[in-house]
């Protein structure tokens, strides 16, 4: 176990070295200036070469990139061109936001399409199955925007119950943290149940059929603890997989959300970021990324270990 | 030991309930900008977020008003010598920053030393600037080599870059590095510890502030604060989300709503529509004069017949109490306005420019059109040029690319084959381009000259040269029309027409005034 999270986490240097080079290299060879961008609509070209020289982008592709990747090694992202701040403060600021928004639809998510996935899965072929899977089809299909049009048209224009836009810190208070967070929490989490909820009906259902199960109900185990117990404890694998997944892709997949909801995540500064062609930190917010990445598959692993005994690394 | 605990508890509660009544009293008014504010040295850059963010923070030492009078701001009197040569300026009294200390002539002369290396009409003048001087705490002296007819427009003007007075440790700041301290002397104080790029900014009233007796008018007069803390929103930046906000009394004014969002906000009960910066903004194209086919002024002209202003209006602005069609390059109804020598355009139609075309010796070369995707307020505008071009004759290769990109890439001079350009449009606020000094697109001096296009005429040179010496009001106007004529003759770009910026309020803030900007100062919330 140990040698694997070791070998686990050594794995991640490689990783995250090719995506810091491939990183570098796609920003440098896309086009845009940053200096033109900060001097602003009404600037000539010799300030914006002056510019260009102050934030070092005259200097050869290979020096730029030892500063960087020497800043990196001493635990330094770098300073923003545009912000002028440094990139681990500007994702210190913007961690909180995304954090809670990703947490709060993924236990959205969870804990709406696991139960739903094993009730479809149940009572197979049947109407609930039937409009589970109906609904499904809805929840990839309609767009995150249009989703959110709607229920802020409705839960907050009309029935003016919850705010339309921004985000409180949890530091102002549980009340209005959770009050600005529900509707983008729910916004964002239609698409997971929807995956969720297929990936547990499917695995569930393949449990089902499994001999341990005719043995739990011939024992006359209730129905509840047959489907909890035996069926979804073993079907869980595949579920915690694409839960793993789900959370990685929401922590860099709020774009849009964090966008129409006016909240200042990771998602607003990366599209910020990559407007203003500000190097560090789209370079920044993308290693950290990675190592979230990283991180949570290292965890979707281990977990495997507490579902699957028969698992061993 | 129970009584005095009992004490402290309700100190602490008394405490708590005084705060709670002193934040209920506490009258925020809450602000989406046009668009995020990033760069917080408004001298470092153009960009009009960051203009913005100076009036806030910083005074100046005149102001322009609603009738576009260079009026005095930090300023009490000033003195010309006969010659014009040597200006005198006393500075009010009263006048602190908000480190307490007080604003000082060497701070004056620091920060316009500063901008002088910066901003376009700064750096005209300081060529005609020999020295300046600072006789007394409270009195400033420029000393000019030779007389020049613009220095109040320059240290008044309203727009980037503003002239914004910095303490002199601030102002000593090299030109080209960005300040790190936000110390001014205006009429808030930012919070620094409370800025958070793309999400917000706030500002408290400076309570020390010295306001003016006169009125607010534009840039000029009295900048009274009637509330406690301002904040913008830096976040709200989708238009339905904005507008939704706004409705539902989350935010209190929209600085640029969209104008597909107008209508249904005049329909809200408690929004109103405003439009307090009656000056607006003009749309521009740019020729690339460096390449063919744009290097031949008789295709130029071409292009300029083939560019009605009404078709880029209705299809950019499309509300019509929101655009006027304007043949001036300075912006209709500021001193300068005239329709001189726009009758290549304005008296001009297609079946014109296809004869001009067919005259002009086009080879055929495709216009390369940059146009932005990104940015919804010019968005729809090289469509437009690219649909005129092609029926006037041009062959024309429009290049979908973002904002950022463009603005990139319109700095280069290589060709269009190899990563340059032909032409991009372009918005500007009036009082950006409303003199010959201050229209970038009329620099005309070859690769050395200040904007992109590199436009090239010795006649226009010396007619601006002339316009910055001349001090006689009547003869400026005259030589700005000349100015103007001559950039129609040779087509440095193409006036597109102009259209004015609502603003989005909620009905219990008042308070709105003529200004030529986005100012916040004055606004009562109710």
């Amino acid at each position: 176990m140990y040698k694997f999270l070791a070998r686990r986490l050594l794995s991640t240097i490689p990783v995250l070295a090719i995506v810091a080079v491939l990183v570098f290299l796609m920003l440098r060879l896309t086009p845009g200036d940053p200096a033109a961008i900060l001097a602003g609509d009404a600037a000539n070209t010799e300030q914006i070469a002056r510019i260009r020289e102050g934030l070092g982008l005259d200097r050869p592709l290979p020096v730029q990139f030892a500063i960087w990747a020497k800043s990196i090694l001493s635990g330094d992202l770098g300073e923003s061109f545009y912000f002028k701040m440094k990139v681990t403060s500007l994702i210190g600021q913007r961690l909180e936001a995304t954090l809670s928004l990703a947490t709060l639809t993924i236990i959205f998510a969870v804990f709406t399409a696991v139960p739903l996935g094993v009730l479809a899965a149940w009572r197979f072929g049947g109407w609930f199955d039937r409009i589970l899977m109906g609904f499904s089809v809805m929840g990839f299909s309609v767009p995150v925007f249009v989703l959110a049009y709607i229920l802020i048209w409705i839960v907050s224009l009309k029935l003016g119950w919850l705010p339309v836009q921004g985000y409180k810190p949890i530091a102002e208070g549980f009340g209005p943290f959770i009050r600005h967070l529900i509707l983008p929490a729910i916004t964002l989490s239609v698409i997971y149940i929807a995956l969720i909820a297929r990936v547990t009906r499917a695995s569930v259902l393949e449990a089902l059929g499994e001999d341990y199960i005719r043995t739990a109900r011939a024992k006359g185990l209730p129905e509840s603890r047959v489907l909890i117990r035996h069926a979804l404890t073993n079907a869980a694998v595949p579920i915690v997989t694409v839960i793993g997944i789900g959370i990685a892709l929401l922590i860099g997949g709020v774009v849009v959300t964090e966008s129409v909801y006016a909240i200042p995540g990771l998602g607003r500064l990366t599209v910020d970021a990559v407007l203003a062609r500000d190097f560090p930190t789209i370079q920044g917010v993308i290693l950290f990324f990675s190592v979230i990445y990283v991180m949570i598959n290292l965890l979707v692993d281990l977990s495997y270990v507490f579902f699957d005994p028969r698992i061993r690394y | 030991m129970a009584f005095s605990r009992k004490l402290a508890a309700f100190a602490a509660f008394a405490t708590l309930a005084a705060a709670g009544v002193a934040l209920a009293q506490e009258k925020v008014l809450r602000i989406v900008p046009h668009s995020n504010l990033a760069i917080l040295d408004p001298i470092w850059t153009t960009a009009y977020m960051s203009r913005n963010h100076g009036y806030m923070i910083y005074d100046t030492l005149f102001g322009t008003d609603e009738k576009n009078q260079i009026k005095p701001q930090m300023v009490e009197e000033w003195t010309a010598s006969p010659d014009k040569r040597l200006w005198t300026f006393k500075l009010r009294k009263g006048l602190e920053f908000h480190d307490g200390k007080a604003v000082t002539s060497e701070d004056v002369v620091a920060s316009i030393a500063r901008w002088g290396k910066r901003d376009a009409m700064g750096t005209a003048l300081m060529t005609f600037v020999d020295r300046m001087d600072t006789p007394a705490p409270d009195t400033f002296r420029i000393f000019l080599r030779e007389a020049c007819g613009f220095l109040l427009e320059a240290l008044g003007k309203p727009s980037s870059n503003v002239l914004f007075i910095m303490p002199k440790r601030v102002a000593d700041t090299d030109a080209f590095k960005q300040i790190d301290d936000y110390t001014g002397s205006g009429p808030y104080i930012f919070k620094r510890d409370e800025f958070k790029p793309g999400d917000k900014a706030v500002y408290l009233r400076n309570a020390k502030y010295v306001p003016r007796k006169e009125g607010p008018s534009g840039s000029a007069g009295g900048k009274n604060v009637y509330v406690d803390r301002v904040e913008w929103n830096l976040a709200l930046r989708d238009a339905q989300a904005q507008a939704n906000a706004l409705v539902n009394g989350e935010v209190d004014v929209l600085e640029a709503p969209a104008f597909e969002s107008v209508e249904g906000l005049k329909k809200a009960a408690n929004v109103q529509i405003l439009n307090p910066a009656p000056a607006g903004l003009q749309y521009m194209a740019r020729f690339n004069h460096l390449h063919k086919p744009f290097d031949n002024p008789a295709v130029r002209r071409a292009a300029l017949a083939a560019f009605s202003q009404e078709p880029f209006l209705k299809a950019q602005v499309g509300l019509k109490e929101y655009y006027r069609p304007c043949a001036s390059m300075f912006t209709c109804g500021t001193p300068y306005g005239s329709p001189a020598g726009s009758d290549i355009q304005s008296k001009s139609n297609m079946k014109k420019a296809q004869e001009l075309l067919k005259s002009s010796g086009y080879d055929g070369t495709p216009v390369l059109i940059m146009k932005p995707t990104d940015l919804a307020s010019i968005q729809k505008l090289p469509d437009v040029a690219a649909q005129l071009l092609r029926q006037a004759g041009f062959k024309v290769d429009l290049q979908a690319m973002d904002w950022q990109t463009l603005v990139g890439r319109r700095s280069k001079k290589d060709a269009p084959d190899k990563g340059g350009w032909h032409m991009f449009l372009t918005a500007w606020q009036a009082h950006d381009i409303w003199n010959p000094i201050a229209n970038a697109a009329l620099d005309a001096r070859g690769e050395k000259s200040g904007w992109f296009g590199w436009a090239s005429d010795d006649k226009l040179n010396d007619l601006r040269a002339q316009f910055m010496r001349e001090t006689d009001d009547a003869k400026k106007k005259q030589l700005a029309e000349a100015v103007q004529a001559r950039a129609f003759e040779i087509g440095t770009h193409a006036p597109l027409g102009e259209y004015v910026q609502p603003v989005a309020a909620r009905k219990n803030i008042s308070g709105f005034f003529t200004t030529n900007g986005n100012l916040y100062w004055n606004l009562k919330k109710n």
